[in-house]
């Protein structure tokens, strides 16, 4: 496989614990998200744990009441349209039920050569490189379009237009 | 003062006519189906689709309408569809966009999602309270035209797709607060009309928030 892919993070501190009813909203939404997330557009790779089908499980250093959530996307416009034009946008509109305003950077994503799988470590690693030193090709958010070229990944002849697009 | 140039060419009644049926359909409209739409002749509709396209108003796109290609397809159809682009006048000059993206990024990072969608219903129910009796998804359909959705019902008249996001801008900048203010308004604007339900379902290019009428005995 050649050319890049979008990996991306995003991290959520629950008000209540997963099994607690007053996230229930959120919970009993988890199953259908992810099927929307695998059947779409140029949805790639996401985290699942080693029990269940989604990576609610799943610790980091961040914290034992921070959940995760990680995937690879084909283009920064598959991935917005999974998060900004699906069912998913439903349960982002009442984010606020269920998870802690967040005092710094939330989410993050980054190129990668496609194939990679990237770890969890590695991800937590971009997130504080988001939140120490701000949007860099190497860690950035929606509102930042650094493409593959930027972040030092070769760009194949044949990518060169989609590098522009995912730019533009 | 190019924005008030590209306005003026809707004054007149014919060109906003042909517009307006242009960019209220699902797909690219052909001369002919603009003329039709406007009830004028082809040649007439021709001229002022391409007085809207210089206008920057409406772009064009060409594709074979009968879906074949190579030899003897035939010459691809000139289309017309709403240009993305978006025209603003004021007088005297204000700056509301800048206003509003800047109270939008403060509200996103503050989390202020419930607070503006209790903000959101209640004016929805003013906007009800000002418009009269809402009853049935035609009357919405009325008070949402008038508000510049662009409402379009679909095949069995079950269902209201707006067309046209008025918080088009902002939307794409701030989807899940944007977008859930939009729903609470419209669930403001229904709210207690018995058989109506508004909801969130994103498509492309188009504002995500669907009305829907559940079917009664009397239909």
């Amino acid at each position: 496989m050649t050319g890049h892919h979008l990996a991306q993070l995003n991290v959520g501190t629950l008000k209540h614990p997963l099994d607690d009813p007053r996230t229930h909203g959120f919970t009993s939404m988890l199953d259908t998200l992810n099927a929307v997330a695998d059947r779409a557009p140029g949805f790639v790779w996401r985290l699942v744990g080693d029990e269940g089908n989604d990576a609610t499980e799943v610790r980091t250093s961040l914290g034992a009441d921070v959940i995760v959530n990680m995937s690879v996307w084909e283009s920064r416009d598959s991935l917005w349209d999974y998060v900004y034009r699906s069912g998913h946008l439903d349960v982002l509109r009442r984010r606020a039920e269920w998870f802690e305003l967040p005092k710094t950077a939330f989410q993050v994503m980054w190129w990668i050569p496609a194939g990679h799988i990237p770890t969890v470590d590695e991800a937590v690693e971009r997130l504080q490189l988001l939140r120490a030193c701000g949007p860099s090709p190497s860690a950035f958010g929606f509102k930042d379009k650094y493409s593959a070229a930027d972040a030092g990944l070769v760009v194949m002849a044949a990518d060169a237009t989609t590098t522009v697009q995912t730019t533009g | 003062m190019e924005d008030i140039e590209a306005i003026a060419v809707l004054q007149d009644p014919v060109r906003r006519r042909l517009y307006e049926y242009v960019v209220a359909q699902d797909h690219e409209v052909s001369r002919n189906e603009a003329a039709e739409g406007a009830g004028i002749q082809r040649t007439l509709a021709a001229f002022h689709l391409d007085k809207l396209v210089d206008a920057g108003l409406l772009v064009t796109g060409s594709r074979r309408l009968t879906g074949r290609s190579g030899p003897g397809a035939g010459r691809p159809a000139k289309l017309y569809r709403r240009s993305g682009a978006e025209r603003h006048v004021s007088v005297p000059a204000r700056d509301y966009r800048t206003a509003a993206d800047l109270l939008a990024e403060v509200a996103d990072g503050a989390r202020l999602d419930v607070e503006l969608r209790a903000a959101a219903a209640r004016e929805g129910r003013a906007v009800r309270a000002a418009a009269g009796p809402i009853e049935d998804l035609d009357a919405v359909r009325a008070v949402l035209s008038a508000r510049g959705y662009v409402p379009r019902t679909d095949a069995d008249g079950a269902v209201l797709r707006l067309v046209n996001c008025p918080f088009h801008v902002l939307s794409e900048q701030h989807p899940a607060l944007i977008c859930g203010m939009n729903l609470a308004l419209l669930e403001g604007l229904i709210e207690g009309v018995e058989g109506l339900r508004a909801y969130l379902d994103p498509q492309p290019s188009m504002c995500c928030v669907a009305v829907a009428a559940s079917k009664n005995s009397d239909d």
